[in-house]
């Protein structure tokens, strides 16, 4: 894992030192709140509908069980006993008062972490595959050129103060579990026909008010010219993207209204002007990054533990089925930590489970955690033979729930129970929906299927590339439901099509519901899973199914 | 045509706590809805966002919203909105709901 050098230290302690200060002026009143409020954005501080929130960047979604304990500690001195994990890889703390902040920012930096550039319009915490390094489908590990792209954008002088926020994903595997094309940049590790390594550049994706898949800017960059690329497509950006909307400001507007080839043009222009003045990243940096991650001293025996464990217990074996996925290393699985129980929050842990998340991690996992996008907990390197052992830790902590990829494994945004932006509610909706297809005991049945759901256009629960999405609106004083379908956040990414008018919160799950049920009566067989029948069968079907032969009248 | 006037109250978060609070008949701020002063009137309610904007050293972001009388004869929420920011997230009894 990579270590804070004394740069990085001596930085993150001086921006708390900083917001010590600004909070101390902000209280005796020498600062309004509008001098602040830019001040307080840039550590992460946003105030919601009823309180406070501190979001915590947790770079490429990687942590140690030093950081999660403290994660833990925050939380119950903090916050009321949880924290949530975020579809960005990160955590948010949602009742810190303003006066405690300076001293969760200590706590923070005591373990390697901060809050800097977790909001404004500035280069966000650069996303990653959560599998990163551990997955069999890898190409290379992504997270040595996110932690490249982490130093070279932290405090960037030029990238402050950009149109608008600017977000990067980069995946080292060709299935892309990083929803790489609905980021302003994706990355994705390939390589050319000589074998030398290199990334696809993908631009201008996007969810949010104007969704859009990215473009591919270039089929493959070598890797010793993406800091000169990447700061040639922020100087296009910085330069032509539209400041006078905020709504059109972001770079999928500039590359849509500009049009790909008219940007690519301008990149590659401005791109061989930055290559020139570089110098290169310094070897020795480089080769410093890159052995932080290297592969941890792997422990190959194996035992009969892991296939003992499945035959005795089938409630163990559909576990597996749903939460562990293949490893790198034959002798090791990957273990994905639902955060999502029956009726829960999605993102949720309590103080109690992020301990036993680092428990686990210390003792079987190498000492590694990922959150991943889907607001899970993953433990990337786990033996075989200790998956038992994990599981009966995860089922104390009541962490054990097995429905990874299935109808209840939901995104949703924090919503309007404590977002100020949002326009509904989107956490009962998952939770309904959750207890629901509990209840029908249809889960299994149903296969793989994802749910997304955010309350508002800004689309923080990614409704659009969910199989079937859900986008909370206010409609004349009502909280009503539009619902999506055929959205796909993989390398085959869609933008989910509306089925038409929105559904009151209590007219929805029953639409839900009628969905899946169409589904399930239209589909070949129980291996052609929900968006593969959708795609074979289109809209229509399912419209039918909800809104009945052109009546309308369950929805408004 | 104006738009017909509809009663509203000031409210806003505590700059500390960032607790939901309102504006009072006394100048003061109250973590209660019914205790918020009712301006009945598009001048008062000017007046009223205009003294409760020379109280930031105490508050956060305070605005007008729309409000009705209910049975206590106290001023209550009309939007969903500012009827969740009387209680608290609804996946948690946590916030004001808590506390009454």
């Amino acid at each position: 894992m990579y270590r804070y050098n004394d740069f990085d230290e001596a930085f993150v302690r001086n921006r708390v030192a900083d917001f010590r200060e600004q909070v101390e002026r902000r209280i005796d009143g020498s600062l309004t709140e509008d001098e602040f409020k830019p001040l307080r954005l840039m550590n992460g501080l946003y105030l919601q509908l009823h309180a406070y929130m501190l979001r915590v960047a947790i770079p490429y979604g990687t942590l140690n069980s030093r950081q999660m304990r403290q994660l833990a500690l925050i939380a119950e001195r903090f916050d009321k006993g949880y924290g949530h994990f975020t579809t960005r890889q990160n955590i948010q703390f949602n009742w810190p008062r303003l006066k405690d902040v300076p001293e969760i920012l200590d706590l923070l930096a005591d373990v390697e972490m901060h809050a800097i550039q977790t909001s404004g319009n500035c280069i966000r915490n650069v996303t990653a595959d959560h599998f990163a390094g551990a997955a069999a489908d890898e190409i290379e590990d992504p997270r040595p050129t996110a932690e490249l792209l982490r130093q070279w954008s932290t405090d960037h002088p030029e990238f402050q103060f950009l149109p608008r926020k600017f977000k990067i994903a980069i995946t080292g595997a060709p299935n892309d579990r990083a929803v790489t094309k609905a980021h302003d940049i994706g990355l994705r590790m390939v390589r050319n026909a000589e074998g030398e390594p290199g990334y696809e550049v993908i631009v201008g994706g996007g969810l949010g008010r104007t969704p859009m898949i990215g473009k591919t800017a270039r089929d493959f960059l070598p890797k010793a010219d993406l800091l000169p690329y990447l700061e040639a497509i922020l100087q296009v950006y910085n330069l032509s993207g539209r400041r006078d909307n905020k709504y059109k400001a972001r770079i999928k507007i500039l590359v849509h209204e500009t049009g790909l080839d008219e940007i690519r043009d301008r990149i590659e222009a401005a791109f061989a002007r930055q290559k020139r003045d570089f110098a290169g990243v310094p070897a020795e940096l480089v080769s410093a990054i890159e052995e932080a991650f290297a592969p941890p001293a792997f422990d190959n025996t194996q035992s009969l533990a892991f296939e003992q464990a499945q035959a005795a217990d089938p409630v163990f074996r559909s576990f597996v089925e749903t939460n562990v996925a293949e490893h790198k290393n034959p002798a090791y699985g990957i273990v994905s930590v639902s955060l999502k129980p029956v009726g829960g929050t999605p993102g949720d842990a309590t103080a109690a489970q992020m301990r036993m998340l680092a428990d686990l991690a210390e003792r079987h996992g190498h000492d590694e955690l990922r959150v991943s996008h889907e607001q899970n907990i993953i433990l990337p390197h786990v033996r075989k033979a200790d998956i038992p052992a994990v599981y009966q830790g995860l089922r104390e902590a009541g962490l054990a729930t097995a429905n990874i990829g299935l109808v209840s494994d939901i995104i949703a945004c924090p919503g309007m129970d404590y977002c100020a932006l949002a326009t509904a509610r989107s956490i009962p909706v998952a939770q309904e929906i959750s207890r629901r297809f509990d209840e029908l005991k249809l889960e299994r049945e149903i296969g793989p299927l994802k749910i997304k759901i955010s309350g508002c256009i800004n689309a923080c629960g990614h409704h659009h590339v969910g199989h079937i999405g859900i986008l909370g609106l206010d409609k004349a004083g009502r909280e009503n439901y539009q619902i999506t379908l055929g959205g796909d956040g993989t390398e085959t990414a869609t933008i989910g099509e509306r089925t038409g008018p929105g559904f009151d919160a209590g007219d929805l799950l029953p639409a839900i519901e009628t969905i899946i049920e169409t589904y399930l009566k239209l589909r070949d067989d129980a291996s052609e899973t929900f968006l593969q029948a959708y795609r074979r069968l289109g809209a229509d079907p399912f419209k039918q199914a909800i809104y009945g032969d052109g009546g309308e009248a369950r929805a408004a | 045509m104006a738009r017909e006037y509809k009663p509203r109250i000031v409210t806003a978060n505590d700059l500390i706590e960032g607790d939901v609070v309102y504006f009072t008949a006394g100048r003061e701020w109250s973590r209660n809805h019914g205790d918020a002063v009712v301006a009945y009137s598009q001048d008062a309610a000017d007046k009223l966002l205009a003294a409760a904007e020379t109280q930031q050293h105490r508050v956060v972001g305070p605005y007008l919203a729309e409000t009705v009388m209910g049975d206590d004869h106290r001023p209550g929420p009309v939007h969903f909105r500012e009827a969740f920011r009387t209680r608290g997230p609804s996946n948690y009894f946590h916030g004001k709901q808590a506390e009454a």
